[in-house]
This record gives C-alpha cells, structure tokens and sequence, in this order.
C-alpha cells in the first residue's frame, strides 16, 4: 500500500492515479461516516463530493502534523455534523454512555453465571467451549459475523467496522467520531462481545442456547 | 475455585476484556485480570473467543465503492485539476 505522504504529493502534481487510490482506499468508509450525520444516501454522497473538492483545494496548504486519513475524515465529518444539524437529524454519539440502546448490556447473559446465594457468586455456570479453529475460516463464520455487525445499534457499528475491520488506532476512531477514548472503547467492547456471542450460537446452539 | 477478597469474578472479567487488550486497565485491575486468567480455564477460553472473533472481524472487507460513486468523484478531481492548470 503506497503511503499517504507519497500520495500527498502525488495529487499536489494533480496526478489523478493517486486520487483514485484514495477514493478505491477510504471511499466505502466516507460514505458510510457521512451517512451517520445526514438524512439520507444522496446527502452523504454530496458531503463526500464535498470533501474530496475541500481536500483538493486545501492540498497545497496541507501540513501533514496529523495523518491525511484523520484530517480526511475530520473535514467529512464536520461537513456531515454542519449539513444533518441544518437537516434537523439528531447527532449521533450525542447520547452515550448510559441511556437506552447505548446503555448497560451485560457481555455476557447473566444466567450463564451463578448468582449471588450459590458457593461461587459471578462463577461460570454455562461456561465457553473452546472453538474448533477450521469452523472459524469457513465462510459461513464470516457470514455469521457480518450479519451479526448489521443487527447493531448504529455507533457500535461503526466503531467495530473502523477498529477491526478497517484497523483504525482507538485515538483515530475517538478523533474522527469527536467521542471519548473510554466511549470509544465501551461501544467496541459490547459490539464485539455480540459478535462473539453469535459465533458461539453459531458454532455451538447447545451451549448458547441454554437460556435462550 | 476459590474467590477471595480482591479477586475478580468471572462475570466481571468478562466486561475488562477489550480494555485488557487495550492496556485501558488500572494496574491493580490488570493484575486481578491476569491472575483471575491463570487459574481459570473458562475464562481463558472466553478471552481465546474475543482474540479469535477479533481476528475473524479482520477478514471481513469493505464493499468497493460504487462505479457511479466513482465516476462522480473522479469528475471533482477532474473539474479541480482542470481549474488548477488554467
């Protein structure tokens, strides 16, 4: 992968292979930030357009302190804040940490543990089962975990899709998102903990299915 | 086995994951972490799942953007280069 500092001066000579690179490499990614801030698809699609031409423009006078990825994506998303508020669409990640769909999700169902009269308070009852490592390779696993990721609640979605699958640092998800390193790393915790669970469904209904 | 004061219950463990991985504990918590991990076999295998459902989420891609999508955008590039030279 060619580096951003490379492509930085690429696309100062207006070398239009680099911006495809850019568009083929973070493209997927801005529409879906910018769809979180506006009302609909076509919107995130002007946002981007949007971006990418402020990008251009402000190319020459770019200082590289910060990555072009983090300064890319704090121009869509100020772009996107500023175009959904004057929409009337809610901020996303304005509510979070304790109320409704954010608030507290146990990791783990609660009657998998023994409760506070037995021996063991807070000790495994239903405990895991290792996993058989060919079953996770198989596709159908990946598709397990997709669907699990599309069932989310909106900010937990996004913060899994930029931590482990786009493989953002937390300081660029906390960045770019205008969260909390501590909000950033409950909502990836509690969306990777329902992935895991439904890979355990999956692998295992038995086990899971205990009480469900 | 055996908890005594101080030690962490497994349903407890189960919430620190993300943060053990992140280095986001206290050290006091870490070490309750990591001694809670040594004598407890399920929770070893809990803390395996979330590694290898990290690892799985890794190979999921982004879609590619859309062709249209594409086009729209190499126009601003186009558009903007062509202002630039003139």
């Amino acid at each position: 992968m060619t580096e951003d500092h490379e492509l930085v001066q690429r696309l100062r000579e207006g070398d239009e292979a680099a911006f495809v690179e850019l568009i083929d490499r973070y493209g997927t990614t801005m529409l879906r930030v910018a769809q979180m801030y506006v009302r609909d698809r076509a919107t995130a699609e002007e946002v981007v357009q949007e971006t990418w031409l402020a990008v251009l423009n402000g190319i020459d006078r770019f200082e590289e302190r910060s990555s072009l990825k983090t300064w890319l994506f704090r121009i869509l998303t100020n772009r996107a804040k500023t175009r959904g508020q004057r929409d009337g669409r809610m901020v996303p990640f304005s509510s979070l940490a304790g109320h409704g769909e954010e608030g507290d999700e146990p990791s783990v169902d609660p009657d998998r543990f023994l409760g506070p009269d037995s021996s063991h308070p807070g000790a495994w009852a239903a405990p895991p089962v290792g996993w058989p490592e060919e079953r996770l390779l198989e596709r159908e696993a990946l598709t397990v975990i997709e669907m699990a990721i599309d069932q989310l609640p909106e900010a937990q979605r996004e913060v899994i899709l930029l931590r482990d699958v786009d493989g953002w640092t937390p300081l660029e998800v906390s960045d770019v998102l205008g969260i909390t390193d501590g909000n950033q790393r409950v909502l990836l915790h509690r969306a990777r903990s329902k992935v895991r669970a439904a890979l355990e469904r999956y692998m295992d209904p038995e086990i899971a299915g205990v009480t469900r | 086995m055996r908890l005594f004061v101080g030690e962490m219950p497994c349903q407890e463990l189960v919430e620190l994951v993300t943060a053990y991985f992140e280095g986001a504990l206290s050290r006091r918590d870490r070490r309750r972490f990591e001694a809670h991990i040594r004598d407890c076999d399920h929770c070893t295998t809990y803390v395996e799942q979330m590694r290898e459902t990290i690892e799985a989420t890794g190979h999921l891609t982004e879609d590619d953007i859309e062709p249209e999508v594409r086009d729209e955008l190499l126009a601003v590039f186009q558009g903007w280069s062509e202002s630039r030279e003139g």
